[in-house]
Parts: C-alpha cells; sequence; structure tokens
C-alpha cells in the first residue's frame, strides 16, 4: 500500500488503557497500521470498538496522567508517543489535522468563522494578521464557500451543517497537514449533504497529495472513499487490507456480520441477517477473541487465545484476526455469497 | 384502492409553526413545516416517510396522532375526523395509536423499572393484572420476563429500543408511529430491530407509518413511501416502483447519494447549495432552486401538482425523469448540479 517514501504513519501495537474506579477499560488493545500520502484509510467499526480513541492517543489528545498507551506511533521518523508535549504541540494541527463529527459543537458559536481560521493559522507560522486573513479566505473559498470573503465575516450559526463542516476542512488545511484524520466526518448530515463532503475529502486529498484516515461506522461511506481498510471490534483489529479486498472477499466472520447486516438500497431482503447479541463491555472484555460470543463459527481455540493479524495467503496485504483456517473461511466465505447471489434471484 | 381499507386518511394538511424574526419582533414569520400535503395509510400497510432533516416528516406524524395541532387539513382516523375533536375525545382513539421514538436513552424514564415502563399504558388505560401482560410483551421483542425490575440504564440501546416497542404494542394499537427507530443504533443492532417489527407486524397485523432519513433501511420495510422536501410530498407510490426508477429530481439525487457497500461504479448526482430556509420556501416548485432539470418560466412559476406517472406511482413534476439511471444528457440538461466518477479504489489519480 504505498512505497516507503510515500509513508506517512506506521502505528505498531498501539495500547490504550482508561484505569477507572470499576476497573480497566480496555479500550484499544495491540493495533498496528500504516499510511502512505495518497492513501485513504477507512476505520470501520460499532460504537465502542475503539475507533476514534486509537486516532486521539495518535494526535496525543488523551490525558497522559489518565491514560495508559503503550506501542509505538512512528511518524516521519518521530515517534509520537514518546515526544515531549511541546513538541507534539508543534505537529498537531500542523502537520496532522483533524476533522470532528459534530461541526456545531467545533466552532466557537461568539466568533467569526473567519477569525477562526486565522488563530488556526496564527498558531503555527509568524506572519500578519492580514497574511493570515487572506490565507483563510483563500481556504474557505477552496472548500467551496460560495462568496468566502463576506461569509468570513460570519458567526457558526449563520452556516449551515454542510457549510460548517467545509469551514472545519478548511481549519485542517492551513497549514498543508500531512495527514487528516476525519472522525465520523459526515454522520451529522444529511445524504444528499454528506455526498458534498466526501467528494470534498476525496478532491482536497488528490490536490495536497496527503494520507486521509476516515473513521466511520458507514461501510457505504467507507467502501466509496477508502483505499484501504481496517475493521475494529472491541479495541482490536478484526480484518486489515486493502478495500476491494475486504469489500471483495471478506475473510471475518464479524466483517462478513457487518456485511450482511447492513440493510441495502438494491432490493428488499426476504429478512435481514443480524449478529445476534450485542457489543461486550470493555472492562471486562470476552478471553480470547473478543468477538467469539456472537460468532456463529467459534470453535475451541476461540474463547482461549485472540488470534494475532494472520497473512492472507493469497492476497499477502489483507490480515486478518481469526481461529478459523484458511480453507475453512474459503468454504464459508463461498457459501456466504452464494446465499446472498441466491437472495437476489 | 378499492380492494383496502385506509386506517388513515390525510387531506390537504397543513402546518405552520409562528416565529419571531429580528430584535424588536416585527410581525411574525411562519415555518411552513408541512404544506398542502394528502396521503392515506392502508390497513396492515408499512408507510415508509423518507426526507432531509427539516423536511417536516416528523410533524407530519405528530400532527397524525394529533400531538400537535394542524393548521388546516383533516386527518380521519379509522373513517372519523380527528383533526379537531377535543382531547377528551381523543383519549379512547390513543389506544389505537402509539409510537417508537429515535432515541432510547431519552425516550425512557430513568427512574422508572422497565415493569412501569411498560406498564405505563394499562395504568393510564385503567387496566389492571397488568403484571403478567407485561411480562409476555417483554417475551414478545425478545427480552426476558426476568427484566421486569431492572432500569433501563442496565440495558444496551438495542434492548432499549426493545423496551420502547414493548410499550408501544402494551395497548394492541391498529398504528404504530415509527419515528427514526433504528437511526441511533448500530448496524448489526439494526437489522435486530429491524426483523422484530417486521415480524411483529406480521403477527399482530399492525399497520406502521415507518419514518427514515435512511434510505437502505426504508427499502427493507416500507410497502409505499412518501418523499418529502420542504414540506411537500414530491413522490408518492409503491416503494419498488419508486426505488426502481424514481421520477423526481429530488428523489434521484437522493437515492444516488447514498453510498454503497458494493463494488463498481456509478454516476452520482451532487445537489448543490443546500436546503432553501421553510421560513422562506421558493416559489412554486420548492425544489427549482437544486434542480437539476429546473426550467426557468415554469418551474419557478406553476407549483406542479402529485400527477400518477407510473401505476401507483406519483410525483410533483413538470420534467420527471424517463430513464434510471439517468443518463448524462439528463444530468446535464441544466448546470444545477455536479456530477463526479466513483474514484478508483486504488486511490490512482484520474481525470
Amino acid at each position: 500500500m504505498g512505497t516507503d517514501e510515500r509513508r506517512l504513519l506506521d502505528v505498531r501495537g498501539l495500547t490504550v488503557r482508561f484505569p477507572t474506579t470499576d476497573g480497566v477499560v480496555q479500550a484499544v488493545s495491540n493495533v498496528s497500521y500504516s499510511l502512505s500520502r495518497g492513501e485513504t484509510l477507512g476505520v470501520v467499526g460499532e460504537s465502542g470498538s475503539g475507533k476514534s480513541v486509537s486516532n486521539l492517543a495518535i494526535m496525543g489528545l488523551l490525558n497522559r496522567n489518565r491514560t495508559e498507551i503503550s506501542g509505538e506511533v512512528d511518524f516521519l521518523g518521530r515517534d509520537l508517543l514518546t515526544l515531549p508535549p511541546s513538541e507534539l504541540q508543534k505537529i498537531r494541527g500542523k502537520d496532522i489535522a483533524m476533522v470532528f463529527q459534530d461541526p456545531f459543537a467545533c466552532l466557537h458559536p461568539m466568533y467569526r468563522v473567519g477569525d477562526q481560521i486565522i488563530e488556526a493559522v496564527l498558531a503555527h507560522s509568524h506572519v500578519s494578521k492580514s497574511a493570515a486573513r487572506a490565507r483563510a479566505v483563500e481556504l474557505l473559498d477552496h472548500v467551496g464557500i460560495p462568496n468566502a470573503k463576506s461569509r468570513a465575516r460570519d458567526f457558526p450559526h449563520q452556516f449551515s451543517g454542510g457549510m460548517r463542516q467545509r469551514a472545519m476542512i478548511a481549519m485542517a488545511l492551513v497549514h498543508n497537514p500531512a495527514i487528516l484524520i476525519c472522525d465520523e466526518p459526515t454522520t451529522a448530515l444529511d445524504v444528499t449533504v454528506q455526498a458534498q463532503i466526501i467528494e470534498l475529502i476525496e478532491e482536497v486529498k488528490r490536490e495536497f497529495d496527503i494520507g486521509v484516515i476516515l473513521v466511520t461506522h458507514d461501510l457505504g461511506v467507507i467502501a466509496e472513499t477508502a483505499n484501504s481498510v481496517m475493521v475494529m471490534y472491541a479495541g482490536r483489529i478484526m480484518e486489515y487490507g486493502p478495500a476491494d479486498q475486504i469489500f471483495g472477499q471478506p475473510q471475518h466472520p464479524y466483517t462478513w456480520g457487518l456485511l450482511d447486516s447492513m440493510p441495502t438500497i438494491e432490493r428488499r431482503l426476504a429478512a435481514l441477517v443480524p449478529i445476534e447479541g450485542s457489543p461486550p463491555s470493555l472492562l471486562n472484555p470476552p478471553s480470547g477473541c473478543p468477538f467469539h460470543p456472537r460468532c456463529p463459527y467459534a470453535f475451541a481455540p476461540c474463547p482461549v487465545d485472540p488470534p494475532p493479524p494472520l497473512k492472507n495467503p493469497v492476497a499477502d496485504s489483507h490480515l486478518d484476526a481469526c481461529h478459523l483456517p484458511w480453507e475453512k473461511k474459503l468454504d464459508l466465505g463461498g457459501k456466504r455469497s452464494i446465499a446472498r447471489l441466491g437472495d437476489a434471484a | 384502492m378499492s380492494t383496502h381499507e385506509n386506517l388513515v386518511e390525510v387531506e390537504h394538511l397543513t402546518k405552520h409553526f409562528p416565529v419571531k424574526q429580528g430584535v424588536f419582533a416585527r410581525g411574525k414569520s411562519l415555518v411552513h413545516a408541512v404544506e398542502d400535503i394528502s396521503f392515506n395509510v392502508r390497513s396492515g400497510e408499512t408507510l415508509g416517510i423518507v426526507g432531509e432533516s427539516g423536511c417536516g416528516k416528523s410533524t407530519t406524524a405528530r400532527l397524525m396522532l394529533r400531538l400537535l395541532d394542524p393548521t388546516s387539513g383533516t386527518i380521519r382516523f379509522q373513517g372519523r375526523d380527528i383533526s379537531k375533536i377535543s382531547q377528551r375525545q381523543l383519549r379512547p382513539l390513543r389506544r389505537e395509536m402509539q409510537m417508537i421514538f429515535q432515541d432510547p436513552y431519552s425516550s425512557l424514564n430513568p427512574r422508572k423499572t422497565v415493569g412501569q415502563i411498560v406498564g405505563a399504558p394499562f395504568a393510564i388505560h385503567g387496566e389492571k393484572k397488568a403484571r403478567s401482560r407485561v411480562q409476555e410483551l417483554l417475551e414478545t421483542v425478545g427480552l426476558s420476563p426476568e427484566h421486569y425490575n431492572r432500569y433501563p440504564h442496565e440495558f444496551s440501546g438495542g434492548q432499549r429500543q426493545r423496551i420502547g416497542v414493548a410499550r408501544a404494542l402494551a395497548l394492541s394499537p391498529k398504528l404504530i408511529v415509527c419515528d427514526e427507530p433504528v437511526s441511533a443504533l448500530d448496524v448489526s443492532i439494526q437489522a435486530q430491530v429491524l426483523n422484530l417489527l417486521r415480524n411483529l407486524q406480521k403477527d399482530f397485523n399492525l399497520t406502521y407509518v415507518f419514518i427514515s432519513h435512511d434510505l437502505s433501511v426504508i427499502r427493507q420495510i416500507a410497502d409505499r413511501i412518501a418523499v418529502m422536501y420542504l414540506g411537500r410530498i414530491v413522490e408518492f407510490g409503491e416503494s419498488e416502483s419508486i426505488y426502481d426508477s424514481p421520477k423526481h429530481p429530488y428523489t434521484a439525487a437522493l437515492l444516488s447519494a447514498v453510498p454503497r457497500a458494493t463494488a463498481g461504479g456509478r454516476e452520482r448526482i451532487v445537489l448543490g447549495g443546500d436546503v432553501p430556509s421553510p421560513i422562506f420556501p421558493p416559489a412554486a416548485c420548492v425544489f427549482h432552486p437544486r434542480c437539476p432539470r429546473f426550467h426557468k418560466g415554469h418551474c419557478d412559476v406553476e407549483l406542479p401538482l402529485l400527477r400518477e406517472l407510473a401505476p401507483h406511482h406519483e410525483a410533483a413534476c413538470h420534467y420527471p425523469l424517463e430513464t434510471w439511471p439517468m443518463t448524462d444528457a439528463e444530468i446535464y440538461q441544466a448546470d444545477g448540479a455536479m456530477r463526479r466518477d466513483k474514484p478508483h479504489l486504488e486511490g490512482a489519480a484520474h481525470e
């Protein structure tokens, strides 16, 4: 997924624990992935799967006094987890920028949109206020805000949801970041506006040649934008690989479950196939593979050891963490797609 | 429609909310939440209402249950006009119509036990021996009777939504209005609740009005669909017909905007701009400022009415779609919309 000189980020063995009075929340366990320029990494999972926390950890946005973080986050040769806060401050918002889910909560309601972007410009560069203003207007124009110059003087409440999210993206782009992390960027938006924002993120990625981490629970959004996909469950990676592999030949029973339970717009299904049960508490995650209590194919080793993500014997870059032998999965996966096709007929 | 009995008939229903504008409140403005809509709900069917935020779908549902009073128009429930009757007269009818809400966290009182929550309808309508019936209901929706004395916080989102369903079922209603019942749930749980709703409909011969912004969910559950935009129904008809060949450009844009988890490219109509304010809705066709098929001098002058364009399929458009998926020529007919191809999965820069 990209040659080494285009590699931006290498996360190895990232583990995040939150000690609480009720016990230790095992939010993220032994997660490894990488990101290159021009790549969109889709991170998909249900609520509580650790998809947001892993990004907050690499951004250094978790309180280090209350969180146990281990592993390595290599960003262009520097380990972000051991960097002193002052150094991290220089990277955060400059080289790695973030767009959050709720554009209503992320803009200060009492400051003009333009002024908030100017503040972001001045945070990392010593330019004149007027130069910063010019940059802010340029970016607002770039992300498709009409009459950017006058709209920069508007307050956030005068913007619609989609425009606010555009303004957030403009703010993230002020210092030409290398990585843009988008955490559920379209979840709060209507579907027609969602289409506009997805399009904008793709354009920005191509134009600035950056790496994008797109966190969402929506498999459809991932399928349309991501080059590689990481499926998370209970803080662990279940499956990780190129998008066409994950959607074309998914190997993990959890991914099967997710794909099958998604209501499709293509046709009316006789019955949806839900994953029975509900996601586990991360205070006491199940032993072994965290998915085993809900997995229809669980067998002897599943409740005992957590399977490490292993390489798919066919596609080198496709990993999945499952005890089922490869031949068995091939067989089950084949039956699954036959069942889906039968449904279409 | 002659073979079907209509459970609910809505005619020319309109709801305006007054709002104050400006610091000195120089006269009131009106939010045109629902504007002159007519439809009916057949006994035993699921009518889906779909649209983006602010299109009036929830207001429509609340009007049908008389949780809001209409500005004008009539609502007939089982043939009886309920649009003007008093709350006292409404009360016996309330047994027949229930509601399931979107947020399973805020729609259950955290200080009451599950037994009290699900038993409340019995208490209100003065029915005895509620306990055993509540326990039966809990089993019906896939919970255990032992959950009777637990509190809502002990349940996951999906289980809470089941509690909401049990409460709605308590008085054996005829009509259940489901307002975004699965939007707050994870996909794996969504499917569980959708299956439950489908099975209950069969078992208890329920009629649903199912509101959602999610077109995939609506496709799985609705028999007929009303697509709303800015307070008006722009397309109405059999679900299969609408999904297979939408006639209104707005429906087409909605359908093409839904991201799909399947490989393969397709055309997408990306609408420019945002939904206009319902305080100052556009003249004539409310969709004309964003419409890719806009014809100046017609769409902005004459209001299109719903008309039948295919069997059991109506749309309110002067220039309905002829083909689906739209051809390039159709999409480019006017400059209101942009178009893009699906980016290649491997991320190779294109164009």
